[in-house]
C-alpha cells in the first residue's frame, strides 16, 4: 500500500493568488493511497524541506508529489531533500501549479479544479514509481579545442593550465584566427599581434596541449565524458617533422600571384605557402589548387630547393581517431562578401573595401607595410568614408541582426587613418554608434573630437566611380535628411559579420543547435551562455554571436571552467531516464519479438542484439538491448516497437496510462 | 507567328517612332503583333497619384480585353504601361476584395492569365536567338544603355534584371555590334512625368543622365521607355541649359538601333522624328 | 471617421496608412537612405525619411503637415527608395496613398498647383476618350494652370515630327471608361 505525501506551495503568492492552495491540500489529503498532505508559503526553503523530511521520516511515506513550479527549477532540490531523508529521489515528482496553472489563468474555483487535477494525475503515477539509480559512467579527461582563434587558444590555454590534457584542431595552416589579422585593438590600440603571438607560442609549446592544424573534425559520436572524434588532417604534403621552416621553398615557388587569405586579397601569396610570418607553426602547406605540380604534373622547384627533403607531393590526408570527454566549439565567424551590396559596388570598384581589407592595409605587417594606400593606384586616399552597417541591420539583405563590433573598429579606423594621414579627411555614415563597453564610448568620443573624424548620421544609398573618384550619395538626418555627397578616394564597408560556411554542417556533426544565422546555440541566453544543449559541448567566441576580443576571451574562459569542473570528477552521473527492453522470467524472457526497428530508429546508435541463451549456450532468442551508456532517453524507440516492449524509466507506458485515467476521473 | 500588343497612349502619339521601330523589327523576323481592340490608356503616374483603384481598373480592362481576343502573352514597349499592366496582376492576384472590385466597375471578366512582356524580354524570348546572324550592319559605337526606373523597379514585382546595374539591354546592344559603356546612371530617374508641369527637375535630373553618358565616351543613349526618350530627346534644352553645355548625344529606342543594325530604313525605324538629330 | 478605430490599432494617419497600404510606419528605423537615393530629395520640403518620421510621431500637427506638403506632389514614384530600403517599406505606395488623401481633404500644397493640374488634364484626357489626346491635355493643362507662354514653342516643333494628333484617338466604349471613373471615384470622394 502506498503511502504518498503530498505538499503544496504557495510560492509566495505566485500560486495561493489565484489557487486555492489550502483547498488543494485538502482535497489531496482524501485520495487513496495519501498519507500526508499540506500546504506552506515557500516549499524550496529550508522549513519547507524539512516539512518533506520529516513527513518522510515520520510517516514512512513511499512517495512524494510536490505541488509547486516548474520541475525545471526545483526537481533537484526535491529530489535530494527526498534522498536525505532516506527515499529513492526517483519517488518524488512534481506537479507544475505555476507554468502550468497560476500564472496562465486568472483566480478562480476553475483555476484551483484543475490545480487539484495536476496534483491527482501525479498522485496516481507516484503510486507506480520504482526506485531508480543514477548511471556512473567514466570520464576521459581530455578536451578537444576546435578552432584555433583567439577563443580556442585562450580555451586551450586554460583548459591545460589545469593540468588537463587538450586537442586543438585548426583548419588553417596556422593558428590566430582573424585576431592575427587585425592591426592595433580597440580601446586601448595597442597591436593585436604583439599581444596574440605570444600566446600562439604558448600554446604550440604548452606540454599539455597537442596541436593539429589544416585539420577538420571529420564526425563525432559518443556523449558527455566518452566522445570519439574522427579527425581530417588534411595533406600539407611536406613532413612536418623533417622542416625546419627554413623558408627555401616558399622563396623559390614560381607561382606567386595567388590572391594571400590572410591579407584578404590585398597581398599576394605562393603556391607553398605560410600565411604569415609570425604563423605556428611556421612551416609551410602546399595549396593543391593552385600548385604546378599538381595541376601539371610537372614544376618540384620546392622539392629541388628543400634542404631536408621534407616535401611530400604523394601525402595523403589522414583521419585520426580521438577519445575526448569534453569540446569546445571556437570555429570564430567571417564576414559577409559585400558583392549583395550592388548600389556601393563593391567588387567593381578596388577602392571599395571591407573593414577586414583596411585591417591589412593598416597592420605593419600587411602589404603596404601599415601605410594606407589604396588597392587601385597605390594613392594615399586623401579622404576616406566608412560605412557602418554595410548589411548588418538590413533584413532586406537578409541579416536583421547588429553585428556588434562594427561601430568600435570604424571609429577605430578613422583614427588609425588620422594618425597616419596628415591632413586627410575621414567620414563615418552611420545610424547608430554601439559604443557600450568599458572605455569603447570615450573611444569613439576621441575619434570624433580629438581626431577630428566627421561623423555623419544617414545611410549612404549609393557609391559610384567618376573621374577615379568615388562618388559617395548620403544624407544627414540630423539636418532634415540633406544630402550629402562626398568625393572619396576609398571607401570602406563594415561588412556584417556572419557565420562561418559549413557552420550548419558542423553543428549537425556536433549534434548541437543553431540559431536561425546559423550561429551556434547556447543552453541559455542568460544563465548557460557558454554550454550547449549538448552536455560536454560548450561554446567560445564569436561561433555564437559576433563578439569581440574581450567577449572571446571571456566566453573562452568560461567554457574552460566547465571543462575543468567536469574533468574534477573521475565518474559522471547521468539521470536514469533511459529505454529499458521489457525482460519477463522464463520461458517468455521478455515480450520483445527481435523485429529490431528500433535499432534503426535510435539516433544514438544505442540499442544492440542481445542473444538469450539456455544453460547449454544454446541461442533461445534474440532480442533488443539498450546500451545505458548511450541512451539519451529521447523515446524514439518507444514509438516505434511494436509490441510495446520498450519503457523509458520514470516514464513507462504504465505511468502514462495511469495519468491519463487519473485526469478522466477513472480512479 | 502572333503576339498580342499593347503600344500605349505615348506610342500612337509622341512617341510613335518607338512604335513604327517595334513593328519594323517583328515584321522583320516574321512576327506579327496584333494590337488589343479597343485598349484604352492604362492611366500611367496620374491614376495612381490620384485614384487607387482607378489605377488598377484601367489596366485591368486591357488585360480582360486581352484575355477577350484570345491572347496568351502581350507585348508592352513603354516601360510605364509595362510597369503599371504588371503591377495591376500582382496587386489583384493576392487580393481578391479588389479583384471583385475592380471586375465589377469594368464590367469585365478577368482571371490574370495574359502574360505581359517589357521590351526586352520580347527581343529575348523572339528576336535575340536569332539576332547575331541577321546583323547587316553592326551598330559600331559605343553606347550608354539607360534603363530608367520602371522597367526594373520594384523587383519584388516585375522580378526583371536586376535593380542595380542591369544588364539586359547591354547584352542585347551587345549582340547588335555596339560596345556598351559602364556608366553611373542606368537606373537614375529622368524626372518622368513632372516633363510638363516641372521641366526644371527634368532638365536637372537628365541633365545628370546625358551628362555622365557624354563623360564617358557614349555617342547614342539606348532606352526603352517613351517617357525617358521624350525627356532625354525633346527635353535636351532644358538638359543643355542645365549642364551649360550643347550636348548633341543622340537618344534611340533600343528597336531603332537593332533596325539599324538590321539595315532596315532609317524613315521606317523613325528616326527623323527625333528632336536630336540621329547622326549614328 | 474616428482615427482610434482603424483596425491596425495605430492612432492617426500612421494606421490609415498601415490600412491602406501594408505599410508600418514604426517599421522605419531613420536610416535615411531612401532620402540619401530620392532624385528629388533636395526638392522637398521635407524628404522621404522625415515625412515617415512625421508620421512615427502620430502628431496631429505634423501629420496635416503631411498631407499639405509639396514633398509628396514632388515624388516621382520611381521606386528608388523601396529598392534600396533595408526595411523593404514600400515609400511610393504610400505616397500614392498620401496624394490621393491630400486631394480629397482639399490639402494639396500650392507649389503643386501644376502637378496636380497636370494629372487631372491627364485623367479627364482619358474620361472621355479612352486614351491620352495630347493636344488636348496641353490645352486642358495651360487653361488650368494659365501658364500659357511655357513650352509654346514645342508643339509645333512634335507636330513638324509627326509627334502629336490633330484629332484625338477615341475608343469605341467610351461609356464603359466613363463608368470605370464613376465607380472608381465614388468610394474616393466621400
Amino acid at each position: 500500500m502506498s503511502k504518498i505525501g503530498v505538499f503544496v506551495c504557495h510560492c509566495g503568492e505566485n500560486i495561493s493568488a489565484t489557487v486555492d492552495c489550502a483547498k488543494v491540500a485538502e482535497t489531496a489529503g482524501n485520495y487513496d493511497g495519501v498519507a500526508f498532505s499540506v500546504d506552506y508559503k515557500y516549499m524550496c526553503s529550508d522549513p519547507g524541506q524539512n516539512l518533506i523530511k520529516s513527513a518522510i521520516k515520520e510517516k514512512g511515506l513511499t512517495g512524494v508529489v510536490v505541488a509547486s513550479c516548474s520541475p525545471r527549477m526545483h526537481e533537484p532540490t526535491f529530489r535530494k531533500a527526498c534522498a536525505e531523508a532516506g527515499l529513492n529521489p526517483f519517488m518524488c515528482e512534481m506537479a507544475n501549479l505555476r507554468e502550468h496553472c497560476s500564472w496562465v489563468h486568472e483566480k478562480g474555483e476553475a483555476t484551483t479544479e484543475k490545480a487539484i487535477d495536476l496534483v491527482r494525475i501525479l498522485v496516481e503515477k507516484v503510486k507506480y514509481n520504482h526506485s531508480l539509480n543514477e548511471i556512473k559512467v567514466p570520464v576521459t579527461k581530455t578536451a578537444l579545442v576546435i578552432g584555433g582563434g583567439i577563443a580556442g587558444i585562450q580555451a586551450s590555454l586554460d583548459i591545460a593550465n589545469t593540468g588537463h590534457k587538450v586537442i586543438l584542431i585548426e583548419k588553417d595552416p596556422s593558428i590566430g584566427g582573424h585576431m592575427s589579422q587585425l592591426s592595433e585593438t580597440f580601446p586601448t590600440l595597442d597591436c593585436s599581434q604583439c599581444i596574440l603571438t605570444p600566446r600562439m607560442v604558448e600554446v604550440a609549446q604548452h606540454p599539455n596541449i597537442t596541436l593539429y592544424t589544416y585539420a577538420e573534425l571529420e564526425s563525432l559520436e559518443g556523449f558527455i565524458g566518452n566522445f570519439k572524434a574522427k579527425i581530417r588532417r588534411k595533406s600539407k604534403s611536406i613532413d612536418e617533422k623533417l622542416c625546419t621552416g627554413c623558408g627555401q621553398c616558399t622563396t623559390k615557388c614560381p607561382v606567386k600571384k595567388i590572391p594571400s587569405e590572410f591579407n584578404e586579397g590585398l597581398g599576394k601569396r605562393t603556391a607553398i605557402y605560410v600565411p604569415f610570418p609570425q604563423a605556428v607553426p611556421n612551416k609551410p602547406v602546399i595549396d593543391r589548387i593552385n600548385c604546378t605540380y599538381y595541376i601539371k604534373g610537372k614544376c618540384k622547384v620546392c622539392e629541388i630547393v628543400c634542404p631536408t627533403k621534407a616535401i611530400r607531393f604523394d601525402q595523403e590526408d589522414q583521419i585520426m581517431e580521438v577519445e575526448v570527454g569534453a569540446i569546445v566549439i571556437a570555429t570564430g565567424f567571417t564576414v559577409k562578401q559585400p558583392d549583395f551590396f550592388p548600389e556601393y559596388g563593391y567588387g567593381k570598384y578596388p577602392d571599395v573595401i571591407t573593414g577586414l581589407q583596411f585591417e591589412r592595409l593598416a597592420s605593419a605587417s600587411g602589404p603596404t607595410l601599415g601605410e594606407i594606400r589604396r588597392p587601385s593606384d597605390d594613392k594615399v586616399p586623401e579622404k576616406i568614408v566608412f560605412l557602418a552597417c554595410a548589411g548588418s541591420r538590413d533584413p532586406a539583405k537578409g541579416i536583421p541582426y547588429c553585428s556588434k563590433i562594427c561601430c568600435m573598429y570604424i571609429a577605430k579606423h578613422a583614427m588609425l587613418y588620422q594618425h597616419k594621414v596628415h591632413g586627410g579627411k575621414s567620414y563615418v555614415f552611420y545610424m547608430d554608434i554601439r559604443a557600450g563597453g568599458k572605455q569603447y564610448e570615450e573611444f569613439v568620443r576621441r575619434a570624433i573630437e580629438d581626431d577630428g573624424v566627421n561623423y555623419v548620421r544617414g545611410r549612404v544609398s549609393r557609391i559610384y566611380e567618376k573621374n577615379g573618384k568615388l562618388i559617395v550619395n548620403g544624407v544627414d538626418t540630423l539636418l532634415n535628411a540633406m544630402p550629402v555627397e562626398i568625393e572619396a578616394d576609398m571607401v570602406v564597408l563594415a561588412t556584417a559579420g556572419i557565420a562561418n560556411e559549413g557552420a550548419e554542417e558542423l553543428a549537425q556533426k556536433l549534434h548541437i543547435s543553431y540559431d536561425p544565422y546559423k550561429f551556434f546555440a547556447e543552453a541559455h541566453p542568460k544563465l548557460k551562455p557558454v554550454e550547449t544543449n549538448t552536455a560536454g559541448i560548450f561554446l567560445a567566441g564569436a561561433c555564437q554571436a559576433p563578439r569581440d576580443i574581450p567577449e572571446s576571451v571571456a566566453m573562452a574562459s568560461g567554457a574552460a571552467v566547465k571543462v575543468a569542473g567536469l574533468f574534477s570528477q573521475d565518474e559522471l552521473t547521468r539521470e536514469p531516464i533511459i529505454a529499458v527492453v521489457n525482460r519477463q522470467a522464463p520461458p517468455v524472457y521478455s515480450s520483445c519479438v527481435g523485429c529490431f526497428l528500433c535499432v534503426s530508429a535510435c539516433p544514438y546508435q544505442a540499442i544492440e542484439k542481445e542473444e538469450i541463451k539456455n544453460r547449454n549456450g544454446e541461442l533461445i532468442k534474440l532480442i533488443a538491448k539498450v546500451n545505458p551508456g548511450l541512451c539519451q532517453g529521447c523515446g524514439t524507440c518507444v514509438a516505434f516497437c511494436r509490441t510495446k516492449s520498450i519503457d523509458i524509466q520514470g516514464y513507462t507506458h504504465e505511468q502514462m496510462y495511469t495519468e491519463v485515467m487519473a485526469l478522466l476521473n477513472e480512479y | 507567328m502572333t503576339l498580342g500588343f499593347y503600344p500605349g497612349c505615348s506610342l500612337k502619339g509622341s512617341s510613335r517612332e518607338y512604335s513604327e521601330s517595334v513593328l519594323a523589327v517583328s515584321k522583320a523576323f516574321d512576327i506579327n503583333l496584333e494590337e488589343i481592340k479597343d485598349w484604352n490608356c492604362c492611366g500611367a503616374t496620374a491614376a495612381h497619384n490620384m485614384n487607387k483603384e482607378l489605377s488598377l481598373a484601367l489596366p485591368a480592362r486591357i488585360l480582360s480585353l486581352a484575355e477577350k481576343q484570345g491572347l496568351t502573352e502581350i507585348v508592352v514597349p513603354c516601360a510605364a504601361c509595362y510597369s503599371r499592366l504588371t503591377v495591376t496582376k500582382h496587386e489583384l492576384s493576392k487580393d481578391a476584395t479588389l479583384k471583385a472590385a475592380v471586375t465589377e466597375a469594368n464590367g469585365l471578366e478577368y482571371t490574370g492569365s495574359v502574360s505581359v512582356l517589357n521590351i526586352v524580354q520580347f527581343l529575348d524570348k523572339y528576336i535575340t536567338p536569332n539576332l547575331e546572324n541577321r546583323v547587316v550592319k553592326p551598330f559600331d559605337h559605343k553606347v550608354a544603355c539607360y534603363y530608367g526606373c520602371l522597367l526594373v523597379r520594384p523587383h519584388e514585382i516585375l522580378k526583371f534584371d536586376r535593380e542595380e546595374d542591369p544588364q539586359s539591354l547591354d547584352v542585347l546592344m551587345l549582340k547588335a555590334g555596339a560596345t556598351p559603356i559602364d556608366w553611373a546612371f542606368k537606373t537614375e530617374c529622368c524626372g518622368a512625368g513632372l516633363s510638363v508641369s516641372r521641366t526644371s527637375s527634368v532638365g536637372r535630373l537628365s541633365g545628370k543622365i546625358i551628362g555622365d553618358a557624354k563623360d564617358r565616351g557614349a555617342v547614342a543613349v539606348i532606352v526603352a521607355c517613351p517617357m525617358c526618350h521624350s525627356n532625354l530627346d525633346m527635353r535636351r534644352d532644358a538638359i543643355n541649359s542645365y549642364l551649360g553645355e550643347k550636348i548633341d548625344i543622340p537618344v534611340l529606342y533600343i528597336t531603332q538601333a537593332i533596325g539599324l543594325a538590321l539595315g532596315l530604313d532609317r524613315k521606317a525605324l523613325g528616326l527623323q522624328r527625333h528632336f536630336v538629330k540621329v547622326t549614328v | 471617421m474616428s482615427s482610434d478605430t482603424h483596425h491596425s490599432g495605430i492612432a492617426g494617419l500612421g494606421g490609415e496608412v498601415l490600412e491602406h497600404t501594408e505599410v508600418k510606419v514604426s517599421h522605419c528605423y531613420q536610416c535615411g537612405k531612401c532620402s540619401a537615393g530620392c532624385p528629388l530629395s533636395e526638392e522637398m520640403d521635407y524628404p522621404p525619411s522625415v515625412i515617415m518620421r512625421m508620421l512615427q510621431t502620430g502628431n496631429p500637427v505634423l501629420e496635416d503637415k503631411v498631407l499639405r506638403s509639396f514633398s509628396i506632389w514632388v515624388c516621382l514614384t520611381c521606386e528608388m527608395c523601396f529598392a534600396r530600403c533595408p526595411m523593404s517599406i514600400d515609400i511610393p505606395k504610400m505616397m500614392d496613398f498620401l496624394r490621393e488623401k491630400s486631394i480629397n481633404e482639399k490639402k494639396a500644397n500650392p507649389k503643386a498647383k501644376e502637378i496636380v493640374a497636370f494629372h487631372k488634364s491627364f485623367l479627364d484626357s482619358i474620361k472621355f476618350t479612352g486614351r491620352l489626346y495630347e493636344i488636348g491635355l496641353f490645352v486642358d493643362y495651360k487653361t488650368r494652370t494659365l501658364k500659357i507662354l511655357e513650352d509654346l514653342a514645342l508643339a509645333p516643333k512634335m507636330m513638324k515630327r509627326g509627334k502629336l494628333n490633330i484629332i484625338p484617338e477615341l475608343i469605341k466604349d467610351r461609356s464603359g471608361i466613363a463608368a470605370i471613373f464613376r465607380k472608381s471615384n465614388k468610394k474616393n470622394k466621400n
